[in-house]
């Protein structure tokens, strides 16, 4: 057995680590080192997205890197979308006013790829939708109600965002 | 799945990757993208010892025009290359090519140098690298050899990388004025493997007569295949309806496929035959007939 290597993380914002082989998966390591089970194993071979994190921004398939390479990575998974209060965030409310899960396996891996998509496009058009969960399979919805809970979240965000400003002008 | 035990090397340069890839010879697999290697090893097709993670190495990862050439850096992503302004605006190829290959998360990690190195005749980059006339650099501990990309799919996962080498750049020869490229792909579902696709390249002069041109194909046989015949055909010619029919015909002459769960070969040959008409009329348009 190859030696084991420590691996530190930031995720969803607290500071983790656990001594671990070369080969453990970093979705194993989410999982089993650091007891978040929000993230699933879907396919186990990169096509299902259920596995996927953000990691430094972007999303990523965590069945397919390894944990030792994560070492010193920021990562947020599906735990850390709502707030500390327990407030969902706006694409969990979208998913859940939506109807855009019915089994829900594949539902972390959806919120974690529509996060990164509305975090670099924050009024994506259904078509940018589409493309930004093509890597996320889900076989009951049919997709239509995650797309629209997609909008939803969107639409509710720019929203969010508007009234801070409004709020702020006032404040000025 | 669990992959088989290893001893994880993490460099800070290339040098040091270079000694590391020496000291383990075969036994050693430099660790990129991973996102071909790190499935196979799950499947343990693949068993290397060591795995040699150059992720960490800086200054690998670019993109820019410089003497001539569009230069890539061995760590460049797919999606830096789809974010690229100036791959967006000159090299719309290049756009069609990561466009299709496998998905937004996989292309986050998916690194194109990784993509030919891997000398898999089903990935994408190699028949576009072979329409735009493309050279891989290897570095090794005798420095720097630029390998011209047609000589360097040897078979099935092989390639003309040395054991000791690293690919660290990928360089393209920067597109005369009238020239245009596009790849066309046909995939049961994204994420899979192309059926066939077909990437060309062409560059005309005034009169719209062929000066230049490349076509590769997907897919189509144990290595990424350049399509010569139909190259010579169209050279001098005008690239019209007629000609590109008889370039697509020669194209799909050229392929050599095998039946699979993708379709019969007689298909195959049929769909890079009508792949290549795309392309080259695609092609036609972008260099501005």
């Amino acid at each position: 057995m190859a030696k084991k290597q420590l691996v530190s993380v930031k995720v969803n914002g607290h500071e983790r680590e656990a001594a671990v082989e070369p080969r453990l998966l970093l979705v194993h390591f989410i999982r089993e080192s650091l007891q978040l089970t929000g993230t699933h194993i879907g396919c186990d071979t990169s096509h299902c997205g259920a596995c996927t994190v953000v990691l430094n921004g972007k999303t990523v398939k965590s069945c397919t890197m390894f944990a030792v390479q994560a070492d010193g990575a920021e990562i947020l998974t599906v735990e850390g979308l709502a707030s500390a209060s327990g407030q969902l965030h706006a694409l969990q409310e979208g998913f859940k006013q939506e109807h855009g899960l019915q089994c829900g396996f594949c539902t972390p891996g959806m919120l974690m790829s529509s996060f990164a998509l509305l975090h670099n496009n924050p009024n994506p058009s259904e078509e940018e939708i589409r493309r930004g969960i093509s890597g996320n399979l889900c076989r009951c919805t049919g997709y239509q109600n995650i797309v629209g809970a997609v909008q939803y979240a969107a639409a509710k965000m720019a929203k969010t965002e508007s009234e801070a400003n409004v709020a702020e002008g006032v404040a000025k | 799945m669990i992959p088989p035990a290893f001893e994880y090397l993490r460099p800070n340069t290339i040098p040091e990757a270079i000694t590391l890839l020496q000291q383990h010879g075969e036994d050693a697999k430099i660790l990129s993208g991973g996102q071909s290697l790190i499935p196979m090893m799950k499947l343990r097709i693949a068993r290397p010892g060591y795995l040699i993670d150059i992720n960490r190495i800086s200054g690998l990862s670019y993109i820019k025009e410089e003497g001539g050439f569009l230069k890539i850096g061995g760590l460049t992503r797919e999606a830096e290359l789809e974010a690229s302004l100036l791959i967006r605006s000159k090299y719309p190829i290049l756009i069609d090519t990561t466009h299709v290959i496998a998905d937004p998360q996989v292309r986050n990690l998916a690194t194109v140098a990784g993509n030919l190195a891997h000398g898999d005749p089903a990935n994408d980059h190699p028949a576009t690298m072979l329409a735009l006339g493309a050279q891989v650099v290897a570095t090794g501990s005798g420095g720097e050899r630029a390998i011209a990309i047609e000589e360097f799919f040897l078979s099935l996962f092989s390639t003309a990388l040395q054991p000791g080498e690293i690919l660290t750049e990928i360089r393209i020869p920067v597109p005369a004025a009238r020239s245009g490229g596009a790849y066309f792909k046909l995939e049961r579902k994204v994420g899979d493997f192309a059926t066939a696709a077909v990437a060309a390249q062409v560059t005309l002069d005034a009169n719209g007569v062929v000066q230049k041109v490349g076509i590769g194909l997907t897919n189509v046989g144990p290595t990424p295949i350049k399509a010569k015949k139909a190259e010579d055909f169209l050279r001098g010619k005008k690239l019209d309806q007629v000609n590109i029919r008889q370039a697509a015909q020669l194209a799909g002459d050229e392929a050599q496929p095998s039946s699979d769960l993708r379709g019969p070969a007689e298909y195959k040959k049929g769909l890079i035959k009508e792949l290549a008409k795309r392309a080259l009329a695609r092609a036609a348009e972008r260099a501005g007939t």
